[in-house]
């Protein structure tokens, strides 16, 4: 794993933290670079293009969340949000932005690089596969998934959750382990991850969200792929 | 009178005690029903006095109009019967027939003065003129003649003759004064007696005349009096009671109104106001009721307002504590990764710095927990989960202790998955801490966890064979930072919030969290949570507390005795052991729901529990 480089974009506003995750970052292998408002994200976003974004939800200027949004319409790079705050509603918040995770203040060092590592984590060379659920097409290796002939653009983590759900539709996956498999929790969490980021894919993948035909939930237990 | 009331009152109570057959119950039934309803209205009650005292008032006041009424018909009647009868008499006496004792030509006078007197105007009357009865015979042969009576030889009262010849004596042959008396006679025009006035008098030298005036008309005047006054009476009462409904109406809308304001303001609806009209009693009371409104809206939005503040200061201070929090906690990990190339003592000091640090974030967001109780900002996330499930990922750390420990955690679940919209978070949380609380508590024993399921709710009971609680102690046990033995070290770091926040997490469900123990018997911590958001819960599907244990020896509850099966070890328990169960769930059901339970081992619901286990673990 030593060899995974990756350009991690810290957006923070608290000097010492910051200057503190770029120690545990640079000794793990990754190119932090930090930027400190939330109005100067944005430009160094595009500027330094990076491979993970590291986000606090509270900044000066931009808010956390709107941060989040603008980086979300422009590329699917995976987000990580920093929170102080564990409520539902503020975590669902930062989720619907467009976080693919969040890691609750205060967290240990190997927390942080577990879950930077987990999403900067990509098969290396996939087998040329396509799989179909409804009149959904997935084609693994080349990243893309098709409606109806129709592309639809998801993010990584999307991809990954309809990848993990496709490759055996009609089997029931609890929230914990599609935890385990797409966002690489060793130990259960917080399910939350799940349902919001479920909502998000179904928005763009199922021709009506509030009746899903592609992502079914299984009351009770969880969710999987295909009707019936 | 109290008195007099009291056993009136209390002969009714065994009255209504009385044990009856079906239909004397349906009666009984009936009548408390409107008892009750009398009762617990105010309309019914003043309609219902005002109907009884008119009556009362209407009848009295009846009765004496009546009185009077019917003197003066009679008085009326005795008037026009003297006038009549002192006229005949008038004329008899000047008649110079009669002057001489009776002789053959009598019979003839008598026959003619008959005649004379006959009623001829309005009012109707009999007449009979006829001889002193000493003189009836020989010569004259006669008893008289009569007019208007039934009968030629009526019989009139012995009372009346004998006056009438008394009076004859004392006036010395000159007759005068007539003599009366209220009789009944037949008469031509009615063969059935009628009552009347019967006037008699002795005239001439041995002769008595005999007036009698039916009271027929009179009697007919007053029965039509009589009625009218009844039908007027009736209508009165009813008006009057028909009038008093609508006043009490009147005055009691708005008051029933004003109360269901108070009822809906109560259940929370702060902006329920009442419509103020005109500027009576009945205004003053719903503008008192608005400004109390209207006070109490205030107060309470303030209350909200503070409430905010305290949550938004309690998440300030949540992102100002953990930001540096995480940057203390970041470099602590950098130094304790670091400690084998520092010196032993900065190595240790690395060592201890991250182990409190882990306690100081624990306590931290223990404290941030219950405050957000405190201000009331903790919100349900509830969704279907299988409670089973949540048992068993609950118990990892429990597990992992128990493992160390050389014990056992036991599981008794139902086979099929017990669904239950709950909050997965805190219902993990309540679990973790009973799991963690038990094995720690549990004096190396094992620990049995129980999953119960009815239509309504769902159980969770955690039973350990440790220490147990003392009297009194399974309320203490939910108090913040409470230890048992202040003495006695924490094994596991637990923070002293972990129970205080498992019962708010069980409490924000609607559901209840109660302990049962017993010193040296161990203890039960039972979780019954409702399986819809928002049920209510009316008994658990587990008894809290363990069967078999003293209710033979106390002779406590006889339902207790019944399902023993000696599992607990506690079946050895002494006759004098105080059984302690408190509930802490959220009011008095818990209490009466508790006083079921006692009876419950022998229920269906009971053995479902308990036969119905399999175990998963």
């Amino acid at each position: 794993m030593r060899d995974m480089k990756g350009r991690v974009l810290v957006v923070d506003d608290d000097a010492a933290l910051a200057e503190m995750l770029g120690i545990v970052l640079r000794g793990e292998g990754f190119e932090p670079t930090f930027v400190a408002d939330g109005d100067r994200a944005m430009d160094a976003f595009r500027d330094t293009k990076p491979d993970l974004v590291l986000l606090d939800l509270m900044l000066p200027g931009m808010d956390g969340i709107d941060v989040c949004r603008q980086i979300r319409a422009e590329s699917g790079v995976p987000i990580v949000m920093l929170t102080a705050k564990s409520d539902t509603v503020d975590v669902v918040l930062g989720l619907e932005s467009g976080a693919d995770d969040y890691i609750v203040k205060p967290f240990q060092s190997k927390v942080l690089i577990a879950r930077v590592r987990a999403r900067l984590r990509r098969t290396d060379d996939p087998a040329p596969e396509t799989l179909t659920i409804g009149d959904v097409t997935i084609d693994v290796a080349g990243h893309s998934v098709q409606r109806a002939g129709e592309p639809l653009n998801l993010t990584p983590l999307e991809f990954d959750l309809l990848v993990a759900l496709a490759r055996k539709p009609r089997q029931v996956f609890t929230r914990e382990v599609l935890l385990e498999q797409v966002w690489g929790y060793r130990h259960a969490a917080d399910t939350r991850l799940v349902n919001v980021h479920v909502q998000r894919l179904r928005a763009k993948i199922e021709k009506d969200p509030e009746r899903p035909e592609i992502v079914v939930t299984v009351r009770g237990v969880g969710y999987k792929a295909g009707p019936g | 009178m109290k008195g007099a009331a009291a056993t009136v009152r209390a002969s009714y109570r065994s009255w209504l005690a009385r044990p009856r057959s079906a239909t004397v119950r349906r009666l009984r039934r009936r009548l408390r029903q409107v008892r009750d309803r009398y009762r617990h209205s105010l309309q019914l009650r003043v309609t219902t006095a005002t109907l009884i005292l008119c009556a009362v008032v209407v009848s009295v006041l009846g009765y004496i109009l009546m009185q009077h009424l019917v003197a003066g018909i009679y008085a009326n009647m005795q008037q026009t019967a003297k006038i009549i009868s002192d006229e005949g008499l008038a004329t008899a006496g000047n008649a110079t027939d009669f002057s001489e004792p009776p002789n053959p030509t009598s019979r003839q006078a008598m026959w003619h003065l008959t005649q004379n007197l006959a009623s001829t105007g309005g009012t109707p009357y009999a007449v009979e003129v006829t001889l002193l009865p000493q003189f009836q015979g020989p010569p004259v042969y006669s008893s008289g003649y009569t007019v208007g009576f039934y009968r030629s030889r009526p019989q009139f009262p012995q009372k009346l003759i004998s006056d009438v010849y008394t009076e004859w004596k004392g006036r010395g042959h000159v007759a005068q004064r007539p003599v009366s008396q209220w009789a009944s006679m037949a008469l031509a025009s009615s063969p059935r007696p009628v009552p009347g006035l019967l006037i008699g008098a002795p005239f001439g030298s041995d002769y008595e005349l005999y007036y009698f005036f039916p009271l027929a008309a009179e009697q007919q005047t007053i029965a039509s009096i009589q009625q009218s006054l009844l039908v007027a009476g009736i209508a009165v009462v009813f008006l009057l009671a028909a009038i008093a409904w609508l006043v009490t109406r009147w005055v009691v809308v708005p008051v029933r109104l004003a109360a269901q304001g108070a009822r809906r303001l109560s259940a929370g609806e702060l902006h329920q106001r009442m419509e103020v009209r005109g500027s009576d009693e009945l205004a003053a009371l719903a503008t008192s009721f608005n400004e109390m409104a209207a006070s109490l809206q205030e107060k309470l939005e303030e209350l909200e307002d503070l409430s905010q503040v305290q949550r938004q200061f309690v998440s300030d201070v949540s992102h100002e504590l953990r930001t540096p929090l995480t940057t203390i906690r970041i470099a602590s990990d950098v130094m304790f990764g670091a400690r084998d190339s520092m010196d032993p003592a900065a190595g240790r000091s690395a060592e201890l710095m991250q182990g409190q640090l882990e306690r100081f974030e624990s306590l931290l967001t223990d404290l941030l927990e219950i405050s957000r109780y405190d201000a009331n900002a903790a919100t349900l996330d509830a969704e279907p989960v299988d409670v089973c499930t949540i048992v068993l990922q609950s118990a990892d750390i429990a597990q992992q202790l128990a493992e160390r420990r050389g014990t056992r955690i036991e599981f008794r679940l139902p086979a099929e998955p017990c669904i239950a919209e709950v909050d997965r978070r805190r219902v993990e949380r309540i679990l973790r801490n009973l799991l963690l609380n038990a094995v720690e508590h549990g004096e190396n024993r094992d620990t049995v966890v129980t999953v119960a399921m009815d239509s309504a709710a769902v159980a969770v009971s955690v039973r350990d064979y440790g220490v147990g609680l003392r009297p009194g102690e399974e309320q203490l046990v939910f108090d913040r930072f409470w230890r048992a033995d202040p003495a006695r070290a924490r094994t596991s770091g637990g923070t002293g919030l972990g129970l205080a926040i498992a019962l708010e997490d069980a409490r924000l469900h609607g559901g209840w969290l109660e302990a049962w123990g017993e010193s040296g018997q161990g203890s039960v911590f039972r979780l019954t949570l409702p399986r819809v958001v928002g049920g209510d819960l009316h008994g658990s599907p587990l008894p809290l507390r363990p069967l078999p244990l003293t209710a033979v020896a106390d002779g406590l509850a006889a339902g207790d005795a019944v399902a023993a099966d000696g599992t607990a070890a506690g079946a050895t328990a002494s006759g004098s052991a105080a059984v302690g169960t408190a509930a802490v769930g959220p009011d008095a059901v818990a209490d009466t729901a508790e006083a079921a339970d006692a009876a419950e081992p022998a229920g269906p619901s009971g053995q479902a529990a308990t036969s119905g286990a399999a175990s998963r673990g």
